[in-house]
């Protein structure tokens, strides 16, 4: 009995050991072989909060900031934790209704999970921000999220600088190794584009302890695993910010742009594209709603016209095509081209000439004699030497496009356009074979098929301002801190027009040109006191096969010994070159040379430019049509609200009666059926009354 | 007689006993602490403030400090001696509840004692039922080899436990099961243990396996087994009969015992627990007791405790998290984390090295229970013993196991760990009778 006591005793303890073991057994299978649990307790515990760095500013060559940080609020919500919250006290502070916020919820958990925070309303005004933080007690699983925003104190330079938005789910897919988030902020056009890398600095990441109810409890590991945030550099431009300014200014209620280059370095001081926006627009909470509008407008505002269109450059062209002609020997300085009105090298009577007369090389630019330059372009395409207008056309090609051309020129700006350098293969297919100098005879003048962008054609002013040499043309100079990731090595190669081309050519050219504004085309945009060369340009333009308003156009520099400033301005369907575009030049060139504009008569052609309209008639069209669908639309929903008052109230009405309120649904009721019943009841009781009477 | 009295009190007491008991409470209080503890608060301040519970633990175990030395103090003798007065005053409070009692988190098994203090007597009852069995064993007319002392045995031993079934306090109820331990060391019959533990198999298997596989299993087993035994079915025909039966029994209890318990038997919470714990749903809807949340819809298997209390025990790794910096325990994640799941802030802060230094404290002290308890010259310190010791491994195989996912989730709390004062209070009395009782291993106690 008591041996197998004993025995007994020995069964507990191993009984004891075993359940010992089994328990070490769990803890080691939790404990050593499942990394499930750490990862868990991570999710659970620990809150990685993304500390946004200030983005890098943007300075012009002065130091100014174009645009700086400021701070601004998200209201940012989970989903998961947002059980609970005041829903209508929500609603009535963002005045919205609570369709909406189901809407907007069911779009967020749709879009980025119940869990994860996400942005709920976007960047609050101050007072918002303020009626929100005392009520913040009321909305758990919101939060407001502090969010750095852009401000521009100048208001200028939209289209350049471009702006932040949210990142899209196509953004993320493109830089997916970025670390970018949904609900991060990123340049989306201009230069914020461009030098995105630069400007967004390093995102820190600060981990905090959060207990079950997701409430900060700490710095997690007293802030070890902490990254801190690195603020984005800051770019120094050659923007001057007072001629952006006055350019701009010059620039409203037109179509058009301003490229202004500085000859010496390539950097840009002005870049104008009207119409332009505040920038400012694009901020705040009215972003979206301010968007819509750019985006559908019909003068397009989003368009950096200076880039982003092409143009055919008109008489500006004259120039590359006079220096071609003489760098080819196919006529001098001294050769003299009659004009009786019309170019009768190709006997069909085109492109007719303005100026009657006798020119040589000086006049015919000073004038801008069409003749003249189609009889050089003739002669450059029918040299003997070459094997046809095909190959002759092909060494016209070489030359331009060393004056850079037909190519992008690499601008740091988004949306840069190439232009266009028609080439002999493109016209032997037109012309299904062999073509002729007379086939392509518009080119001469820039009419044909060459299309430049504007600062194209302001790079072409520069070159012949430099005689021969440029620098890709720059918005940015410098970057703070250094150019980590060599945006900026391209704007230091000096870039030279073909060698074949002498300096007196271009000092030929400069003749002319200083000779269109000292008595040419130009005349009445002298600057008393400067040196200025310039080309005028008045492009003939069609719409769909409609003849339109000439494009006016403008290529210049100066001083003519030193030049400090290289411009090219297009009016789009303003008229003649000397119209618009010369005047609006020779103001930006005066303001940069002498820091502000001088005499009376300066003054007032100033103010006459500020305040002209020039937009073209289609737009106006356009825009009085956008308006009015607008308009048209706006008195739709004022009715359609009137309506639904009227027969919600109607319904109010006939739900007095018990028998109705039974069926009737209270929404979407259509007035019809309750003004039958009216009309009858009206009925009803005049045959009363009728009856009554006549009883 | 007049020696002892002579003699210092500390005259062989087993100072290890003392120790382990004096470090396990300190890292109860430690644990507490941990689970209490943020950062930038004084600490200092508030553990003698009283208002935090590691502080309340602390005062609790300072009372346990003075009630442990009146134990010491006393004579061997009134255990024996009141023993089974004890008892029937036990049984007569737990009856009592069900009258004067207060609800208290859903279970009517308090008795309110003023000032804010509340007396559980089926956790005093451990006590008296442990002192009452060594009583009722030790007496000489007593022949545990016989049916009726085993059956009798086995009723002391239930009798509370039935009470607090019925005081919804199912927890406790299961712990007076670990007298069963107890009484096979007196001599019951191995059987009772072997069965007990196939039936907790067979409803395991008819949980986790579908029970139309499970139905074919057992067939093939008992098919499989008459035909092994052939030969001897041959001369014995009974053996068939037995296997039938069994067979007969078994399938009976996975295809309609089972189902019936839960369904009928157990809350609603219960059947989820249990099933969550396997890994399935259980549809409340079948629940006898479903009628009080009828208009509630189901709720999905609420396994939260356990996936909270295993993430915070998993998470603590070879070496843990270190002390006050577990990221659980400071978020709260885990519920009823100073009570219950006290286990789960060690697991986090110290890993496995830490658990497994504890559990072997732990283990320690049970064998030194076994070994005082083999010691003793008189039976009713030696069931005593055993007793204590059942009831202490009972506790800690539960609670441990329920934090770690192997057991559903149950209100028992960890000996000498867990915040609370009454369990404190009963394991130390527990622990010093056994203490004061051994001193005097010498006498013969009746």
């Amino acid at each position: 009995m008591s041996a197998n006591n004993q025995n007994r005793s020995r069964v507990i303890q191993i009984i004891f050991a075993s359940v010992f073991i089994i328990i070490t057994a769990q803890l080691i299978h939790l404990q050593i072989f499942s990394s499930k649990y750490k990862l868990a307790a991570e999710n659970n515990a620990i809150y990685r909060k993304i500390v946004y760095p200030d983005r890098g500013i943007i300075f012009d060559r002065k130091r100014k900031a174009l645009l700086q940080n400021t701070i601004s609020y998200d209201l940012v919500v989970t989903p998961v934790e947002s059980k609970g919250t005041d829903t209508l006290s929500l609603c009535n502070l963002l005045g919205i209704d609570t369709v909406e916020y189901k809407r907007r919820m069911k779009d967020i958990i749709f879009k980025n999970t119940s869990v994860r925070p996400s942005i709920f309303e976007p960047l609050l005004s101050q007072e918002m921000y303020a009626r929100f933080y005392e009520n913040m007690y009321k909305f758990p699983g919101f939060i407001l999220s502090e969010r750095k925003a852009r401000t521009y104190p100048y208001n200028i330079g939209a289209n350049l600088l471009g702006y932040i938005d949210e990142v899209d789910t196509g953004f993320l897919r493109r830089h997916k190794d970025e670390g970018y988030e949904m609900g991060d902020y990123a340049g989306r056009a201009g230069l914020e584009r461009t030098y995105e890398k630069v400007l967004m600095g390093q995102r820190g990441v600060k981990r905090f302890i959060k207990d079950n109810k997701s409430r900060i409890q700490g710095a997690y590991e007293n802030g070890v695993f902490d990254t801190s945030a690195i603020a984005g550099k800051n770019l120094f431009t050659g923007i001057d910010v007072e001629l952006q300014k006055l350019g701009e200014e010059l620039m409203t209620n037109k179509v058009g742009a301003i490229v202004a280059i500085d000859p010496k370095t390539g950097s840009v001081l002005c870049m104008v594209s009207a119409p332009t926006y505040d920038p400012n627009y694009l901020t705040g909470n009215q972003k979206s709603k301010h968007y819509a509008d750019l985006v559908f407008d019909p003068r397009l505002p989003f368009n950096n016209r200076a880039i982003g269109n092409m143009y055919s450059p008109g008489s500006t062209f004259k120039t590359v095509s006079g220096i071609i002609g003489l760098t080819e020997g196919v006529i001098t300085e001294r050769t003299t081209v009659n004009c009786p009105g019309y170019f009768e090298g190709c006997g069909t009577g085109k492109p007719k000439c303005l100026d009657k007369g006798t020119f040589n090389f000086k006049e015919a630019i000073a004038h801008s004699d069409n003749t003249y330059f189609s009889t050089v372009y003739k002669r450059i395409l029918d040299q003997p030497r070459y094997d046809g207008a095909d190959s002759a056309l092909t060494v016209f090609n070489s030359y331009a496009s060393t004056f850079g051309l037909g190519r992008k020129l690499g601008i740091d700006l988004p949306t840069e356009q190439k232009g266009n350098l028609p080439s002999s293969s493109f016209y032997r297919k037109r012309y299904k074979g062999n073509f002729y100098s007379c086939n392509i005879i518009s080119n001469a003048i820039g009419q044909g098929e060459v299309q430049t962008t504007l600062l194209q054609l302001a790079n072409v002013m520069t070159i012949i301002a430099n005689k021969g040499w440029y620098y890709t043309p720059h918005i940015v100079d410098s970057i703070d801190g250094g150019d980590e990731y060599h945006l900026l090595d391209t704007f230091k190669i000096k870039h030279f027009t073909d060698k074949r081309i002498p300096d007196s050519i271009f000092d030929a050219v400069q003749d002319g040109m200083q000779a269109v504004v000292e008595y040419g085309t130009a005349v009445r945009s002298r600057i008393p006191g400067i040196v200025m060369c310039g080309k005028t340009g008045t492009v003939e333009n069609t719409d769909h096969g409609v003849k339109q308003q000439d494009h006016s156009f403008f290529g210049a520099f100066a001083p003519r010994d030193n030049p400090k400033i290289a411009i090219a301005v297009i009016c789009e369907n303003a008229g003649q070159g000397a119209w618009a575009a010369a005047p609006i030049a020779s103001l930006l060139v005066e303001k940069y040379l002498r820091d502000s504009i001088v005499g009376n008569e300066r003054k007032a052609m100033y103010e006459e430019f500020k305040n002209k309209n020039l937009i073209p008639k289609l737009m106006r069209l356009q825009m009085a049509k956008r308006d009015s669908l607008k308009q048209i639309k706006d008195n739709q929903l004022l009715l359609q609200q009137r309506i639904n008052k009227e027969s919600n109230d109607s319904i109010d009405e006939e739900n007095t009666d018990p028998e109705i309120k039974t069926n009737t649904p209270k929404k979407n009721n259509a007035p019809s059926p309750k003004t039958k019943n009216v009309v009858a009841a009206v009925l009803v009781n005049d045959e009363k009354k009728y009856k009554k009477y006549n009883r | 007689m007049s020696k002892r009295i002579n003699s210092n009190i500390s005259q062989g007491i087993d100072w290890t006993m003392i120790w382990l008991y004096a470090v396990l409470v300190c890292i109860g209080i430690m644990c507490i602490f941990m689970v209490e503890y943020r950062p930038g608060a004084d600490w200092l301040a508030s553990f003698l403030g009283g208002k935090t519970n590691y502080s309340k633990q602390l005062i609790f175990a300072g009372v346990c400090a003075i009630t442990a030395t009146f134990i010491l103090l006393t004579d061997s003798k009134l255990f024996t001696a009141f023993a089974n007065i004890l008892y029937a005053f036990g049984i007569v409070l737990m009856l009592a509840t069900f009258v004067i009692g207060k609800s208290i988190n859903g279970s009517k098994s308090w008795i309110p004692l003023g000032g804010g203090f509340n007396l559980q007597p089926a956790e005093l009852c451990k006590i008296f039922t442990a002192l009452a069995l060594a009583k009722f064993l030790s007496r000489q007319e007593t022949d545990f080899t016989k049916l009726k002392s085993q059956i009798i045995g086995i009723s002391m031993a239930l009798a509370p436990a039935v009470l607090s079934h019925f005081q919804h306090e199912d927890g406790l109820a299961l712990a007076y099961l670990s007298f069963f331990l107890m009484l096979y060391r007196e001599g019951l019959p191995p059987q009772i243990l072997i069965i007990g533990a196939s039936v907790g198999v067979l409803a395991i298997a008819s949980l986790v396996v579908e029970p139309k596989i499970l139905t074919i299993a057992l067939t093939v087993i008992a098919i499989v087994l008459l035909f092994l035994l052939k030969k001897q079915l041959k001369r014995n025909k009974r053996i068939i009969t037995v296997i039938i039966g069994v067979w007969l029994i078994c399938v009976g209890f996975q295809r309609v015992a089972v189902p019936f318990i839960f369904n009928n038997v157990f809350e609603c919470y219960q059947s989820t627990r249990i099933y969550s714990m396997m890994g399935k749903d259980y549809d409340c809807n079948l629940n006898r007791h479903k009628s009080k949340s009828a208009d509630k819809p189901v709720k999905k298997p609420d396994d939260y405790n356990v996936r909270q209390s295993k993430i915070a025990i998993g998470s603590g790794g070879i070496t843990g998290a270190g002390f006050l910096k577990g990221t659980q325990t400071r978020g709260k994640y885990v519920p009823e984390q100073h009570t219950d799941f006290i286990f789960t802030s060690l697991g986090e802060a110290f890993g496995f090295t830490g658990c497994f230094i504890f559990l072997a404290l732990y283990l320690f002290l049970l064998y030194r229970i076994i070994r005082i308890a083999e010691r003793q010259r008189s039976t009713f310190s030696r069931v005593y013993a055993y007793s204590v010791a059942s009831i202490i491994f009972f506790h800690i195989t539960v609670n441990v196991c329920m934090t770690i996912g192997l057991f559903p989730i149950i209100g028992i709390p960890l000996p000498l760990i867990s915040y609370g004062g009454s369990s404190l209070l009963t394991f130390t009395i527990l622990i010093f009778i056994l203490i004061r009782l051994d001193a005097d291993r010498q006498m013969v106690l009746r």
